[in-house]
């Protein structure tokens, strides 16, 4: 996979890296939540930015990229605009949770590998379990929860989402991140 | 009576008195059963995941008995049909998984998980494997890492970070993805790894491996154009025994020797010799300092796990460290220096190879410095291990080995350059050196015992001329971080401190055959200090070679010529390789490249504000599309931090104003990028 570009939009966000180290006393015993509001500030853990958190809390870097690897929450890589999570724990596996991933794999062209798309636009996953078993089987796109979903419905909320992006671009709003939710939680 | 009844528990029936163990697993071992184990290490912290050390314990079920304390009453079976299934399942599983090309492997002949097979009586691998090959790793001068045949102990992950306190690998991922590893899955040669090797003297398969550089030896001695000389470490003459079933700490130098020349060395010499020489440089530098008002305390620098450890981590203390270069290099220069003229030889067609209990020593050899316009002082470096393979191969029956001697004059040595092998041993025999400059007298009695132990941590306090000198001597680094700490802290009370990265000094090196236990140093350390008393000699100052040597060659103690060949200098060093922050960028081809260094160092010293004071004055002054704003993680210039970058010019010791300054002035006078000339420049890229 090539190296992308880091998403970094100048000074605002190192700055709230350097708040929430500071917010947490810059303790190694902080080192879990500092990931988390870090991973909220930049959707993903730059490598680079993991090396500051080891160098500020005075942990070795293997222990930090050890830590953030052991976590399913964690991503190292960069994210899509869009984040789909397909549940296949057992409930949903067996209400045929797979071929809908299969569908959606087919059509992003993503697969258990790269799990994003060129363009930066869908990242697709599988999770465990949701714990919403009775809706089953369960797709969440980005923080919104679908039920019962079949192969035919998940590809057409995938080409909702396409549509509404193809309309911004074309009204000039060109997407490039979601504005709300980008505050830090201070 | 009354005590044996109250703290005694049975082992397999058998009382067994409980007498301050921490485990069940020591008290087990002590009843004479060797229960197996992969994850457990006495000097290092219980981690209870390989399960092999099961027992049954009664009303309690099955547990390990490295994570249960002893307690009275216990009654303790140690092999029943369930436990050596389960036993016997979980090797298995850990067989499944491994790279099973056991005749090829280094290790083969003292892997714990081929013995455990053999002992536990495996005839078949009941299960698929599930193992996807990962490439192997052979990015350090030094170790060579193969994840393939890793069996998740963590041994080397808590030596690395309890002993060395370093953390250069770790485990990463979860499941059966789990795998140790350094930092972001980087090559061990780009991160922080000090090149002792203690991770793979704990290993208990071939994951960790020493980088063997014998076949380039071998082909170098069969090249008859080449000149080969060979030096031999101290402490390998108290652990080479071992690989031919002589006890640890058996002096074989002599059949050493004699193997050596029977392999084809040209000349063979000990670098016991340049260890003299080293306590009589180390010991007018110290001398000096002490008298002129130079920088105290000082560091020993022999030991070249230990200096990268300071270049990364300490690198404000380096004015501390000793100048002197350690008795391998110092050796390897001298020779390089004196040799050719004297053989009527050329330089390059002189090589040395150096037989060390060490793996550092591999890439101390490979520093740049240590060598004349790229030709290294010391051409390989063999560990003792590795010696033990050459003799192998070639047949030479090492036990019964008639002894020889060393040539002359590099051969010569006394008892203080023996004992370099002990931690504390640097100690004492600089201390036999500088005890007798500073007084002018002769020294009678030269056992200094207040320096000698086992503890990774001692102090002592010797008067000499009235004056008292405050000694340290520590082993290993984490010990190092805690003495090296109070001086940056400016509370170190110490003139002159001995460190040493492995335990118990360089006869615990991870060069040495493995299985390294407190009693096979203890041995080893025995048998250096026995070396020492059975020579003549035991002050460097009383080696007469190395007196002609200063005559005929060298010049003054301490001169110009001997600061060339036997002195160095330190640089301050990234702990891991090329990660830089991009904090504003710009599609600007002609943009002005400014990167401040967020290392430790210039963190400490308010690097964060000049960033952040950079960035703010960019955005709020609208030069986004002319600045190119980067964090580095060391520039290694940590001297005069906060390092800051901006067009490729160093500008030390900076502030926000300083730098805001210098970026107004340069984008006023439209001077961007380009004030490097011509030499390579890592930080603005041109």
């Amino acid at each position: 996979m090539a190296a992308l570009p880091i998403a970094v939009d100048g000074a605002e966000k190192f700055e709230n890296v350097c708040r929430i180290l500071s917010r947490f006393g810059r303790r190694p015993s902080g080192l879990i939540p500092i990931l988390q509001a870090i991973q909220h500030e930049y959707k993903y853990l730059p490598e680079e930015v993991l090396t500051f958190v080891a160098t500020s809390l005075d942990v070795p870097p293997a222990r930090v990229f050890g830590v953030a690897t052991f976590y399913a929450h964690f991503a190292l890589e960069p994210k899509g605009r869009h984040v789909i999570r397909i549940c296949d724990g057992t409930a949903c596996h067996v209400k045929q949770s797979l071929p809908v991933l299969n569908a959606l794999r087919a059509k992003l062209g993503t697969s258990e590998k790269n799990k994003t798309t060129l363009d930066m636009m869908f990242t697709l996953e599988t999770v465990a379990c949701l714990g919403a078993c009775g809706l089953a089987p369960v797709v969440v796109i980005d923080e919104q929860v679908y039920g019962q979903v079949t192969p035919e419905r998940a590809l057409g909320l995938v080409e909702d989402i396409k549509a509404a992006e193809m309309l911004m671009a074309t009204a000039g709003a060109i997407a490039t991140e979601q504005p709300a939710g980008e505050e830090c939680h201070e | 009576m009354n005590k044996a009844t109250e703290s005694t528990l049975t082992i397999d029936g058998r009382t067994v008195a409980i007498e301050g163990e921490q485990n069940l697993l020591e008290l087990v071992r002590k009843a004479n059963i060797d229960l197996p184990t992969f994850c457990y290490h006495s000097e290092l912290s219980v981690y209870g995941a390989c399960r092999l050390c099961l027992v049954q314990v009664e009303g309690r079920g099955i547990s390990g008995a490295c994570s249960t304390p002893p307690e009275p009453g216990l009654k303790v079976l140690t092999t029943t049909p369930e436990i050596r299934e389960i036993r016997k399942i979980a090797v298995e599983l850990l067989l499944a998984n491994h790279d099973q090309s056991c005749p090829t492997c280094s290790r083969s002949a003292n892997c714990q998980l081929q013995s455990l097979a053999q002992r536990l009586g495996i005839k078949k691998v009941r299960f698929k494997s599930v193992h996807q090959p990962v490439p192997l790793d052979e990015s350090s001068p030094s170790l060579v890492r193969d994840p393939n045949k890793c069996v998740l102990c963590g041994d080397c992950v808590r030596m690395c970070s309890e002993i060395q306190g370093i953390g250069a690998i770790d485990f990463s991922h979860r499941g059966h993805e789990v795998m140790v590893q350094p930092a972001f899955g980087k090559p061990l040669g780009e991160v922080e790894c000090v090149n002792c090797g203690q991770c793979a003297s704990v290993c208990p398969t071939g994951a960790l491996t020493i980088k063997s550089e014998v076949d380039k030896v071998w082909e170098l001695i069969a090249d008859k154009a080449k000149t080969v000389i060979v030096q031999i470490a101290p402490a390998v003459r108290v652990g080479l025994g071992e690989c031919f079933g002589l006890k640890p700490g058996e002096i074989t130098t002599g059949r050493i020797v004699a193997a050596l020349k029977h392999l084809g060395f040209n000349q063979v010499y000990d670098t016991s010799f340049a260890a003299d020489l080293t306590v009589i440089e180390e010991g007018t530098e110290f001398l000096e300092r002490k008298t002129q008002g130079g920088t105290l305390p000082m560091f020993t620098s022999c030991c070249p796990g230990w200096v990268k450890y300071t270049e990364q981590y300490f690198p404000e203390l380096l004015p501390n460290l000793s100048t002197c270069r350690s008795p391998q290099a110092m050796f390897g220069s001298l020779v390089k220096a004196m040799l050719p003229d004297q053989m009527k030889i050329e330089r390059k067609d002189l090589k040395v190879v150096a037989i060390m209990p060490c793996t550092a020593k591999k890439f101390e050899a490979q520093r740049p410095e240590m060598g004349v316009d790229g030709d290294p002082d010391v051409d390989y470096v063999l560990t003792t291990q590795e010696l033990a393979h050459m003799i192998q191969s070639a047949g030479i029956m090492f036990d019964t080995l008639q002894p020889e001697s060393f040539d002359m004059p590099f051969g010569f040595y006394t008892g203080a350059g023996v004992i370099f092998g002990n931690s504390g041993g640097v100690m004492e025999a600089v201390l036999r050196y500088a005890a007798e400059k500073a007084t002018g007298q002769r020294l009678e009695q030269v056992d200094f015992q207040q320096v000698r132990g086992d503890s990774g941590l001692r102090e002592a306090t010797i008067t000499v001329n009235g004056s008292e000198l405050k000694l340290a001597v520590v082993h290993g680094l984490r010990n190092a971080r805690v003495v090296a700490e109070q001086v940056r802290a400016g509370k170190s009370r110490y003139d002159l401190i001995e460190v040493m990265a492995c335990p118990g000094g360089c006869i615990g090196g991870a060069g040495q055959p493995v299985s390294t236990t407190r009693d096979t140093r203890a041995l080893r350390t025995k048998g250096l200090y026995h070396a020492d008393k059975m020579l003549q000699l035991h002050k460097s100052q009383d080696n007469v070679f190395i007196t002609e040597c200063y005559a005929k060659f060298l010049g003054d103690i301490g001169g110009e010529k001997a600061h060339h060949l036997l002195h160095t200098t330190y640089q301050s060093r990234r702990r891991i390789a090329d990660e830089s922050l991009a904090l504003m960028q710009s599609e600007n081809e002609d943009k002005l490249k400014v990167s401040v260094c967020l290392g430790t160092n210039c963190f400490l010293k308010g690097s964060q504000e000049v960033l952040n004071g950079v960035l703010r004055h960019g955005e709020q002054s609208g030069m986004e599309g002319k600045l190119d704003v980067r964090a580095g993680f060391c520039f290694e210039k940590c001297e005069s931090g906060p390092t800051v970058m901006i067009g490729g010019e160093h500008i030390p010791n900076c502030n926000a104003a300083k730098a805001i300054e210098e970026i107004d002035r340069r984008i006023e006078n439209d001077e961007p990028a380009g004030t490097c000339n011509g030499h390579s420049c890592n930080h603005c890229g041109k």
